[in-house]
């Protein structure tokens, strides 16, 4: 199937380019301002945890579902984490049907890495027996509404899904899962836990949470999952996305917006995780 | 005759009364229309997209727009993990469901273009289809597609020999006596026409006869509901 690409007229990129320069966006927001973030818990009730979350229009579903399984060789008292995220053609006239093309196994692969590396998932607190048996822990992400940012949209869903996860009862005896949670919480170091933001360069400015528009029109992305390390930013994944290059003042700029953000943002993030 | 074994109904209900029903019209901001239905334990979303150019261009029908049905359950909307991606169940749910649509559904303003329905299931408590397709009929109507009728849709089931409206899946896993029998049925809103039709199980010609006459009914009270929804739906929007 032909994948439609995106036209955005160009008057349109330069009036998003000219207000840039002025600090300003079409929306009105600052070029370091969020859209409101809106969570939505217990979609499922047949999942370990469900969560929406929407980041203006944009919204996205994720749900944590557990099996039993053999660990790997290499690490045999170790859980494993499997992360999906589909670009489903219900949230854009530019996604199709089919296998998950690379944008959304990039996407998938950039917030699976920033939470695995993070440390967030307690893996050996997911062994039930060494070499034998482990929790595996899947995160499924489906895009309902594609409207620019989906992956902040997508980090933050599975950091709340993965926050308020409840393990389901296992019979030990039989090996058999009860369609029924415990009430013990998915292990997790929560003191660790990273939170993706991703910036994007538009014009001369970074900008995060981008549009549509903006994230069709920048020059690069750089994703950076950042946790508190005694109440300094800690880095602990990024990628940089499209073909666009990052100059020394930008990267300089870049860091600088990563530790305000920690001062500013993780805080509110935390809330999401943790307050239900 | 013997007395059937499934004497009540395991959540109390009444053998022809169906689970609270909830909707919402306009749901996803980009879409051209979308809609929720969910029924008890079981939610459906619908989103249309379209009409717009169907590629590949050989696929294309000059006379007419084509509609396109794609029916998928999330993940976690069951207790065992389903696979992302398409299925042999899910392709065929797929197929019955843009039969039924299609039968009410009049495209010929839109010939070398597609209409998609997308449905899905964040939530599943059986009869995900039918509920499925009253999101649909909802979704296609919002977005302001010429439909020759409605399409309203429940699932029959009979446990043992009681015939009930609206199977919630303990109900599918009746196993005494005859075991369960399961129903789907979309009825047309204007001209009670079956649109569709599948059963699995065990029933009788007669016992089929009432179960479909039941369907009907039900059918009616879904319509009010899903006309109800359109009629509130929020205005404003960019659709018209």
């Amino acid at each position: 199937m032909i994948m439609s690409k995106v036209i955005i007229p160009k008057l349109q990129v330069e009036r998003i380019i000219s207000a840039l320069k002025e600090n300003k966006r079409l929306d009105g927001r600052s070029p370091l301002e969020y859209r409101d973030i809106k969570v939505e818990r217990n979609l499922s009730n047949s999942a370990e945890s469900s969560v929406s979350v929407k980041i203006g229009k944009t919204e996205v579903y994720c749900g944590v579902k557990m099996a039993v399984t053999t660990p790997y060789s290499d690490s045999p008292n170790a859980g494993t984490f499997m992360m999906t995220a589909e670009m489903h053609p219900m949230a854009s006239n530019n996604f199709d049907m089919g296998r998950p093309g690379i944008n959304a196994i990039e996407l998938a692969r950039v917030i699976d890495r920033g939470i695995r590396e993070s440390g967030f998932i307690d893996f050996e607190g997911l062994c039930i027996k060494e070499g034998e048996k482990v929790w595996q822990v899947f995160v499924d992400v489906i895009i309902v509404n594609d409207d620019g940012n989906l992956f902040d949209a997508t980090g933050l869903a599975a950091l709340i899904a993965l926050g308020s996860a409840k393990l389901p009862v296992y019979d030990k005896e039989e090996d058999k899962l009860e369609h029924e949670l415990s009430n013990i919480p998915l292990p997790l170091n929560k003191e660790l836990m990273s939170f993706n933001m991703t910036l994007y360069k538009v014009g001369d400015k970074i900008i995060v949470d981008p549009s549509r528009e903006e994230e069709e029109i920048s020059d690069y992305r750089l994703s950076v999952a950042f946790g508190d390390n005694d109440g300094e930013a800690r880095i602990t994944a990024l990628q940089k996305g499209r073909a666009g290059v990052i100059n020394t003042e930008d990267m300089k700029n870049i860091l600088k917006v990563v530790e305000d953000k920690f001062a500013t943002m993780f805080p509110k993030v935390k809330t999401f995780v943790w307050d239900e | 005759m013997v007395e059937s074994l499934y004497k009540k109904r395991i959540d109390g209900r009444a053998f022809n009364e169906l689970r609270p029903i909830k909707t919402k019209v306009g749901i996803i901001p980009s879409a051209d229309g979308s809609a929720m239905f969910e029924t008890g334990g079981t939610r459906a979303i619908a989103v249309v997209r379209g009409p717009r150019t169907l590629h590949p261009q050989h696929m294309q029908d000059s006379k007419t727009g084509i509609l396109r049905v794609n029916y998928g359950m999330m993940p976690f909307s069951v207790w065992d993990r389903i696979r992302p991606g398409p299925s042999r169940r899910s392709e065929e749910i797929s197929k019955v469901c843009e039969w039924a649509l299609s039968s009410v559904l009049d495209l010929s303003a839109f010939p070398n273009s597609v209409v998609d329905v997308f449905i899905q299931i964040p939530q599943a408590d059986a009869g995900t289809r039918v509920a499925g397709l009253n999101a649909a009929a909802m979704a296609l109507a919002d977005a302001g597609l010429p439909m020759k009728e409605m399409i309203s849709a429940i699932a029959v089931g009979k446990c043992d020999r009681t015939l009930v409206v609206d199977v919630d899946k303990a109900e599918e896993d009746f196993h005494e006596g005859e075991g369960p029998t399961d129903i789907p049925v979309a009825i047309t809103s204007r001209t009670k026409n079956v649109a569709l039709l599948q059963l699995d199980g065990k029933i009788s010609v007669s016992e089929l006869a009432e179960a479909i006459e039941m369907a009907k009914v039900a059918c009616g009270d879904i319509l009010k509901v899903q006309m109800e929804a359109l009629k509130n739906r929020k205005g404003g929007d960019d659709n018209e």
